[in-house]
C-alpha cells in the first residue's frame, strides 16, 4: 500500500534547478532509500517531503492526503519525522531533555498545569519519560542519557539523533545520511537499529545514504537521483544492472 | 548464620530466606528504564520455581549440564538455581567467549540446555551447534531479534516459565520434592578454570564447597543482612559466584545488578555498596583513571590531590608495614579525608565501602597501597577456583602490601618441599569433570596443590611469590617472581600489561603493552601525530616516555633484577587472541612463543624488528601491521 507519493515534482533557488520532474512512491512499511552523487537533490527531496523546502512544481501525497502546502510542524503532526544530516539537537540540554522535546507533540497539558506540576501533567510527564526511556533502551544509550549533548561523539550524537525523531512516534521515518562518519562497527549497529525501527515499530523508512553496501543490504526498494532527475528506481539488484546509474554514480569496472 | 552443611543446598537455602523474609525484604534489585525495580525474596523463589519446573518440564534431568551465558540479570541467577534445584549442574561462561571456546564447552560436558541471555549469544550457540549434539533446548531472556528465529529447541524465557506454570499445577508437589531430595556433597557448578596455563579443566563444585566457603569467610569478613553489593563482573568469575550467590544466600544482602556494562560506574554510585570483591585489573583500571584524571584536571585540583595522597600514602605505608600511626599524621589524615578522600570516594561510589576484597591474582604492592591511602580497607583474598575461590584472606588491622594474608577458619595451609603451597579445608573440590587423572595430580596426599610458590612468615602471613613454573632463576642463582616487577609497572598509567622475561638469561628484558587510551592523551597534550595503536606504539617519543615509567620502577627492583631492555608491542594484548584469559590474566605462554621474535631481539642486542604481519582489530576487520619495533636500553 502506497504511503508516500511524490509526483513531479520541480525545486527552484532562483536559476538553479534543484529538482525536476521527480516522482516515486514509497509503500508502507518498506525501507526506501534514495541516493546519487553529490549535489543530485538528494537532501533537497527530503526536505520537500517534510516540508522545510515548497517545490514550485508537483504534489507530495502522505496516505492518501495531499500535503503538498503544509508546513512542517503540521506534517510532523501527520507522522513524518526526519533526522538531520549535521545534527539538529539543543547541544547545550541533556540527551533526555532532547528526546522529550521530541514528544513535544504528544503532550497537552497547558501552561497553569505544566508550571505548578500536579495531577494530569504529572501523569502525561511520567508516560512520556517512559516512552523515552524504552526509545533509549531501544538504541543502548543509557549510558549517556545525562550527558550533555554538545559533549558527546559524533556517533553517539548521531544515535540520539535518530532517538528525537522516534519520540515523535512517527509512521514514516525520513534519515538523512544517518551512517555519515561512521566506522563499521558504528554502522553495523546503526543497521541494525534501523532495520529493528522498520521491522519491530513498523516505521517506514526513507534514507539518503552514500555507504553501497548498507543501501543494497537494508532497502527494499530505491531510487537514484542525478543532477536534480530520477535516473532510476526498483529494487536494488534492479537499479545496481541500471547502465545509467553505473555511469553516473556506481562506476565501471576497467579492464 | 548455622547451616547443616550436610543437608544445605543452594535452592534449600533461597527457599529458607524466602520463608524467613518474605515479601519485605529485597533480594534483588535491577535497573531497567532508568529506574531501580525491586525483587523480594518471595519474588526471587518464585522465579527460581517455575523456572525449575520448566527446565524439568523440557527434559532436564539429575545431573545434566545447563550452560549459562550472558551479561549480569537476575535471570541468569535464577537459572542457576533452577538447574540445581531441578537436580542439574550449572556451567557458567564468560558473555564473550568466542563460538569456539562455546562448542569445546557444550562437547566436553555434554551439554544439554543454554541458558542465553539475548541474540547475541543465541547466534553463537547455533553457529555451532552440530549433528549429535546433546542439547535438548536453547532458552533465550531478551526476546529483542528474536522474532523471525524458528529452531527447534529455542524457547523463550516467559515460554519456559509458563510451561513451568503448568506443570506445577498438574504436580503441586513436585517442586518442594525435588528441592528436598538435594544433599550438601551434590555438584552445584562447574567452574571451568581460567586456563591461565593450558585449555579450561571443569571443576566440580559442591553445595557443601561453596557454602562452607561462604561461612567461613563471614566469619573473618563480616557481612550484614543489610549490605549493598554491585553485581558487574562476569557471573562465570568465581568470584562473582562466591558474592552473588553463595554468600548473598547465605547473609542475606541485597544484589544489586547495573543497566548495562558501560553504565556499571554510574550505577555504583547510585547504590553505594558496602562490600566489594574484584580482580585486580578492576582495581588498577580504578587507580588508573584517577591518576588520569587528576593529570587533565586544574592545577588547583592537582595540587590538593598530591599533597592529600602524600599523606594518605604515609600512613598507609605505616599501617601496612604493621607500625602504629603517630597522632600527628592522624590528625592529618583526618584533614586529608575532607579536603580530598571524601570527595574522591564519593566519585568512585565507594564512600560506604565496608569490605573490600581483591582475588583471582596478585595485586601490585602499590595499587593496594593506593587504596589503604584513599581509606579503603582493601584486603587481598588468596585462593583458587579449586578450593571455593578463598584460602586465606587479610584480617582487619593486619593488613599487610605484600602477603595475602592468614587461612580461614577451617582452613589449613602448608608449604611443601618444593616451596608449593599446598591447602586443606571443606572446600576443597570434588574434582575435575572426567578427568581423573588430573584430579589425582591435584592433590599430594590429601592436601590440594595449588601450584604458587610460596612462604610464611613467623606471623603466620602467606607470602605468593608466583606460580612455580614462572619463578625465574636470575643470573647469580636467586630466585625471582617476575610478576613482582609487573605489577609494579602496571602502577603506572601508561603501561596496561607488562612481561618480565628473564629465566636463565643474563639479564632481565620486558614487553610493554601500553594503554593507547592513556598514551593517546599524553601523545596529543604533546602534540604528537599518531593514527592506530601500532602507530602510536612504535613512536621514538612514546619510547622514551615508557622508558622514564620502567627507570622509575628499576630504582625499586632489587639490583640483579632490574629491567635492562624493553620493547613496546605493537598490538593490545586480547583475550580473544588467547593471550589474556578471560579475567584479564596474561597468558606468559603464549605471549612469549608469540612475540618471541622480539624477545630474542631484545637479547641479541638489536635496536629495532621490522614486524610485518596480520592482527585482528576489535571490530573484526583484519589488517596488516608494517612496523618496526624500537627496543631500548635502560641505563
Amino acid at each position: 500500500m502506497v504511503q508516500l507519493s511524490c509526483t513531479d515534482i520541480q525545486l527552484n533557488f532562483g536559476g538553479v534547478r534543484a529538482l525536476s520532474g521527480v516522482s516515486f512512491e514509497v509503500r508502507q512499511g518498506e525501507i526506501f532509500a534514495i541516493i546519487g552523487p553529490n549535489g543530485a537533490g538528494k537532501s533537497s527531496m527530503l526536505n520537500c517531503i517534510s516540508g522545510v523546502y515548497q517545490p514550485q512544481v508537483g504534489k507530495i501525497t502522505f496516505e492518501g492526503a495531499d500535503i503538498s502546502g503544509l508546513p512542517p510542524d503540521q506534517r510532523a503532526k501527520m507522522g513524518i519525522a526526519r533526522s538531520f544530516q549535521n545534527i539538529a539537537l539543543f547541544k547545550g540540554m541533556t540527551v533526555i531533555d532532547n528526546l522529550l522535546i521530541g514528544r513535544h507533540l504528544h503532550q497537552n497539558a497547558g501552561l497553569l498545569q505544566g508550571g505548578l506540576y500536579f495531577g494530569p501533567a504529572q501523569r502525561e510527564e511520567i508516560q512520556n519519560r517512559e516512552f523515552v526511556e524504552e526509545i533509549i533502551e531501544f538504541l543502548s544509550i543509557q549510558s549517556i542519557r545525562k550527558k550533555v549533548v554538545g559533549t558527546l561523539p559524533y556517533g553517539y550524537q548521531k544515535r540520539v539523533e535518530l532517538a528525537r525523531a522516534l519520540a515523535l512516534e512517527p509512521k514514516i521515518l525520513l534519515l538523512d545520511e544517518p551512517m555519515a562518519g561512521m566506522n563499521l562497527e558504528e554502522k553495523e549497529d546503526m543497521s541494525r537499529f534501523i532495520i529493528d525501527t522498520n521491522e519491530e515499530r513498523g516505521i517506514t523508512v526513507i534514507m539518503i545514504e552514500h555507504d553501497m553496501g548498507v543501501v543494497m543490504d537494508l532497502s527494499h526498494s530505491l531510487c537514484v537521483l542525478d543532477f536534480g532527475r530520477k535516473i532510476a528506481d526498483g529494487t536494488p539488484e534492479q537499479v545496481q544492472q541500471n547502465p545509467n546509474v553505473i555511469k553516473a554514480y556506481l562506476g565501471e569496472e576497467h579492464q | 548464620m548455622t547451616i547443616d552443611l550436610d543437608e544445605t543446598t543452594l535452592p534449600k537455602l533461597l527457599k529458607s530466606n524466602a520463608e524467613k523474609f518474605g515479601s519485605h525484604k529485597t533480594a534483588l534489585r535491577e535497573k531497567k528504564l532508568g529506574i531501580w525495580n525491586s525483587y523480594s525474596w518471595q519474588d526471587y523463589f518464585e522465579s527460581v520455581r517455575l523456572f525449575s519446573l520448566g527446565l524439568t518440564a523440557l527434559g532436564l534431568a539429575k545431573e545434566d549440564k545447563v550452560v549459562i551465558i550472558g551479561n549480569n540479570r537476575p535471570t541468569s541467577l535464577y537459572a542457576e538455581i533452577a538447574t540445581q534445584a531441578a537436580g542439574g549442574v550449572s556451567v557458567g561462561l564468560y558473555q564473550d567467549a568466542t563460538p569456539r571456546e562455546l562448542a569445546q564447552v557444550l562437547r566436553q560436558f555434554d551439554v544439554r540446555i543454554v541458558v542465553a541471555e539475548d541474540q547475541e549469544q543465541v547466534d553463537k550457540v547455533l553457529e555451532i551447534i552440530g549433528h549429535g549434539s546433546s542439547l535438548i533446548a536453547v532458552i533465550y531472556c531478551d526476546p529483542r531479534g528474536m522474532r523471525n528465529y524458528r529452531h527447534e529447541g529455542l524457547a523463550s524465557y516467559q515460554s519456559v516459565l509458563q510451561m513451568g506454570r503448568d506443570l506445577g499445577e498438574r504436580e503441586p508437589a513436585l517442586f518442594d520434592r525435588m528441592v528436598a531430595q538435594g544433599k550438601g556433597d551434590d555438584i552445584a557448578i562447574i567452574s571451568t578454570t581460567s586456563g591461565a596455563t593450558g585449555p579450561p579443566k571443569g571443576t566440580l563444585l559442591s553445595h557443601r564447597n561453596m557454602l562452607s566457603m561462604a561461612r567461613s569467610l563471614n566469619e573473618v569478613e563480616v557481612k550484614r543482612e543489610s549490605d549493598e553489593f554491585v553485581s558487574f563482573l562476569p557471573l562465570a568469575w568465581f568470584g562473582e559466584q562466591m558474592m552473588s550467590l553463595a554468600s548473598a544466600l547465605s547473609v542475606g544482602f541485597t544484589v544489586n545488578f547495573p543497566e548495562k556494562p558501560d553504565t556499571v560506574l554510574a550505577d555504583l554510585r547510585e547504590i553505594g555498596p558496602q562490600i566489594m570483591f574484584s580482580p585486580p585489573r578492576v582495581w588498577e583500571t580504578i587507580a588508573a583513571t584517577v591518576q588520569v584524571k587528576i593529570m587533565e584536571t586544574t592545577p588547583f585540583k592537582r595540587f590538593m590531590y598530591t599533597t592529600f595522597m602524600g599523606v594518605g600514602q604515609k600512613i598507609a605505608t605505616l599501617k601496612l608495614g604493621g607500625r602504629p600511626v603517630p597522632f600527628f599524621w592522624r590528625l592529618l589524615n583526618g584533614v586529608a579525608y575532607l579536603c580530598l578522600f571524601r570527595a574522591l570516594l564519593d566519585r568512585l561510589g565507594l564512600s560506604r565501602v565496608r569490605s573490600a576484597l581483591t582475588g583471582g591474582s596478585a595485586l601490585g604492592a602499590d595499587v593496594f597501597t593506593f587504596f589503604h591511602a584513599i581509606g579503603i580497607n582493601l584486603k587481598q583474598v588468596y585462593g583458587l577456583t579449586e578450593i571455593s575461590g578463598v584460602a586465606c584472606i587479610h584480617r582487619d588491622g593486619d593488613v599487610r602490601g605484600d602477603t595475602v594474608g592468614l587461612p580461614l577458619p577451617g582452613t589449613e595451609i602448608r608449604i611443601s618441599a618444593t616451596g608449593e603451597i599446598l591447602a586443606r579445608s571443606a572446600g576443597a573440590f570434588r574434582g575435575y569433570y572426567q578427568d581423573d587423572a588430573a584430579t589425582a595430580a591435584a592433590f599430594d596426599e590429601g592436601w590440594l596443590r595449588t601450584g604458587d610458590a610460596g612462604s610464611i612468615d613467623a606471623d603466620g602471613h602467606l607470602t605468593v611469590i608466583d606460580r612455580t613454573g614462572d619463578v625465574m632463576a636470575l643470573s647469580d642463582g636467586s630466585a625471582f617472581a617476575p610478576q613482582f616487577a609487573e605489577n609494579k609497572l602496571k602502577f603506572s598509567p601508561y603501561i596496561k600489561e607488562a612481561m618480565v622475561v628473564g629465566h636463565a638469561r643474563p639479564f632481565l628484558t620486558a614487553l610493554i603493552c601500553i594503554d593507547g587510551r592513556v598514551v593517546g592523551k599524553w601523545a596529543g597534550d604533546n602534540k604528537l601525530n599518531y593514527t592506530t595503536f601500532s602507530n602510536l606504539a612504535t613512536r621514538a617519543e612514546v619510547s622514551d616516555l615508557l622508558g622514564k615509567e620502567l627507570a622509575a620502577v628499576n630504582l625499586s627492583l632489587p639490583e640483579t633484577a632490574k629491567i635492562s631492555r624493553y620493547a613496546l608491542l605493537y598490538k593490545e594484548l586480547d583475550a580473544d587472541d588467547e593471550e589474556l584469559t578471560r579475567t584479564g590474566k596474561m597468558r606468559r605462554a603464549v605471549v612469549g612463543e608469540r612475540y618471541s621474535e622480539i624477545i630474542e631481539a631484545m637479547y641479541a642486542g638489536q635496536e629495532t624488528v621490522p614486524i610485518d604481519t596480520a592482527i585482528e582489530l576489535p571490530d573484526g576487520k583484519s589488517a596488516r601491521i608494517q612496523t618496526t619495533v624500537l627496543i631500548r636500553t635502560l641505563g
